[in-house]
């Protein structure tokens, strides 16, 4: 598809960056000490902090990636919406309280509370650097993925973009700032997906042979475009164009058959909606890619008319082939991706260090519980979301990403230059969240308790402002780097990492008294590197990263959680039962 | 680990693992029942889905509920005479 340079959405944009960075040196001034930097001085209100919580939460990989999902597979992007929101049961149930009554700035001084050891301080700040780096990838890409489409502009040119005004908030007034803008992104993004939703349901569902711009498909006919070696490309056998009116591929995503033969539907209620394309058929799209001797590249795009309840199951998307697969790995792969989104929201050190945001142990629980219903809501969105893109006559057959955009300028363009700004805001609120994480591990946990620098207040939130323009440089260029990768895939990166090096080590401290501190080392390092070893050697990266067949992966399965979470917890008991009995014995 | 309310956390954590458990192993090992359509015409998947999310939100809702301030206090001698 072409697209063209949205005025709306960059001012759209242009105005929320304004307020944002002006706010950001209005409030400068709370955040010289390192307690008002890493902490806003625990005065956060809890409403603010539930919604910042939402904001911080809520990536680009949850809108633009699960929307994009749902809208080319159907229900399986859903599954991500279960696993990442169950994940918010164990932050509240078991993580919450405790972080806030052990920890002060970062995730290490909660796993540190008891030992005061260097050694845990120096893994669990390497592991946040870690998760947090892994976590920033796929948001920097998501920044470069929008800019290209919306204003014409190149790849890096996004995530330069971000990253600069990202480094600037993060500066200036550290989680001060970072709260507010989290607030403001969490509580726009919430606001306009409901509008959205309830925009598709008056709409309605309507039966077409085509997409938004008019052209009728006959049944068998396919879209193509081929790239040559020397960069010129085809579409549907035509030079592409550079402007509307010039060949292009034709937007996509129809219903092609209504229950009892009907020709439109008119407003449906929220229950209806699916009641209605249970019994549809909507059409959607396969592809296949081929390369000829001479490096011409064709992909053909086919029509694949499908029934309403098929798209409406779980198990249609790859990632998820486990559900309809009667492979025993396929199905492990499954239910370790599960684990790993149940695990992984808790053990994520951006999201922990709200916690010291707000005052008391009373405030973490409310703020958690705000965050649960906002978080929520976006979530059961992501579906009525995805399902309207899918039949919005609107989609981008080569970009599933651009699914809730377009989504939205199906219904207006006013519409779709906000939802395209809220896109980038999602992106500035995490990574804010993130460069702030990363910029607390390197100055309080590894400079100046692991390493034992002497310094002053000042000199610390100096060197986490320093911390904080090299992590967003390092982003940027990993940013950039890793353009070609999908993102919501990245993200389950971040997730299984994070459960694997920091959740056995939270969960025993807390629970269960034998835990010592190299039972806790061992357990950060063993779930850290097994998870990113496990990774690396999956079929997954050796298909989509080295370019390799899937099938000359070393480890059987892709997803790691399922081995490596347990495999932290039995680190850390039998770690911690020898250095017991030694410490017992000497 | 021994405040009052950190135990409520734990049963409301058990209970919502169970839940979120029967769903995995659904989709794993009995697919097809995801697909059945047992309440106003919207299938299993749909319900028991926006069942889950609903449901974390409303025992978010208990918990706060059940929660008091004194609750956060650290029972130690419970504690103490637990572990003899």
């Amino acid at each position: 598809m072409i697209y063209e340079f949205s005025f709306g959405a960059v001012a759209v944009f242009a105005v929320f960056v304004a307020i944002t960075l002006g706010l950001s040196f209005y409030l400068g001034g709370k955040a010289k000490s390192s307690a008002g930097y890493f902490a806003a001085h625990g005065q956060i209100p809890w409403f603010v902090n539930g919604v910042a919580f939402a904001g911080d939460y809520l990536s680009a990989a949850s809108f633009l990636g699960i929307c994009g999902m749902i809208a080319f597979y159907g229900y399986d992007g859903f599954l991500y919406s279960i696993g990442y929101l169950a994940g918010w049961i164990v932050a509240l149930f078991v993580v919450a309280e405790p972080m806030k009554r052990l920890g002060k700035f970062t995730f290490a001084d909660a796993l540190d509370a008891k030992f005061d050891s260097r050694g845990i301080k120096i893994a669990a700040g390497i592991s946040t650097l870690a998760v947090s780096i892994f976590y920033l990838i796929p948001q920097m890409v998501g920044a470069g993925v929008l800019v290209t489409p919306l204003l014409g502009l190149p790849h890096w040119v996004g995530v330069v973009l971000v990253g600069v005004v990202v480094i600037l908030i993060v500066v200036t007034a550290g989680m001060v700032s970072t709260t507010w803008v989290q607030f403001l992104k969490g509580s726009l993004l919430v606001v306009f997906s409901a509008v959205l939703t309830i925009m598709l349901l008056q709409r309605g569902f309507e039966v077409k042979q085509g997409g938004a711009d008019g052209h009728e498909f006959a049944a068998d006919e396919t879209q193509t475009v081929t790239t040559h070696p020397d960069g010129s490309v085809l579409v549907n056998g035509e030079p592409k164009g550079a402007k509307k009116g010039e060949p292009e591929l034709h937007p996509v995503g129809w219903v092609s058959k209504l229950p009892g033969g009907k020709e439109k539907t008119g407003p449906v209620g929220p229950l209806e909606f699916f009641r209605v394309l249970q019994d549809s058929e909507v059409v959607l799209w396969s592809s296949k890619t081929e390369t000829s001797d001479d490096g011409t590249t064709t992909t053909v795009y086919s029509q694949k008319p499908t029934p309403g309840s098929q798209v409406l199951r779980p198990g249609e998307h790859p990632t998820f082939k486990g559900i309809r697969s009667d492979d025993p790995l396929d199905k492990l792969n499954f239910l370790s991706l599960m684990l790993a989104l149940f695990c992984g929201t808790a053990s994520l050190p951006h999201i922990l260090i709200r916690y010291y945001t707000v005052k008391d142990a009373a405030a973490a629980r409310k703020s958690t519980i705000v965050g649960i219903a906002s978080i929520g809501f976006f979530y059961v969105l992501t579906l009525y979301m995805g399902l309207g893109a899918m039949t919005s006559g609107a989609m981008d057959v080569t970009n599933s990403n651009m699914a809730a955009p377009l989504l939205a300028r199906s219904m207006s363009e006013p519409l779709f230059a906000i939802i395209s700004a809220i896109a980038f805001t999602t992106v500035l609120g995490t990574v804010s969240g993130l460069i702030l994480a990363s910029s607390g591990a390197v100055a309080h946990d590894l400079v100046k308790n692991g390493l034992g620098v002497e310094m002053n207040d000042h000199q610390q939130v100096r060197i986490a402002k320093i911390a904080s323009v090299i992590v967003g440089a390092i982003a940027i260029v990993l940013g950039i780097l890793f353009e070609k990768l999908n993102v919501s895939y990245l993200v389950g990166w971040a997730f299984s990492v994070a459960a694997s090096a920091n959740l056995p080590s939270l969960v025993m401290l807390l629970f269960w008294k034998g835990t010592t501190k190299q039972g806790i080392i061992a357990a950060i390092v063993v779930g850290m590197v097994s998870s990113l070893g496990w990774i690396l050697l999956s079929g997954d990266t050796y298909a989509k990263v080295y370019g390799l067949p899937a099938t000359d992966a070393i480890v059987p399965f892709s997803q790691p959680g399922i081995v490596t979470i347990p495999l932290g917890f039995l680190t850390l008991v039998f770690v911690s039962l020898i250095t017991r009995r030694s410490g017992a014995t000497t | 680990m021994a405040t009052r309310n950190a135990r409520i956390g734990l049963v409301l954590f058990a209970v919502y693992l169970l839940l979120y458990g029967g769903f995995v192993l659904l989709n794993t090992f009995a697919p097809q029942t995801m697909e059945s359509t047992p309440v106003a015409g919207i299938n299993l998947a749909i319900l028991y889905g926006f069942g889950l999310i609903i449901a974390a939100l409303v025992m978010a809702l208990l918990y706060g509920v059940l929660c008091t301030p004194e609750g956060d206090v650290e029972i130690k001698d419970a504690q103490t005479e637990g572990n003899r």
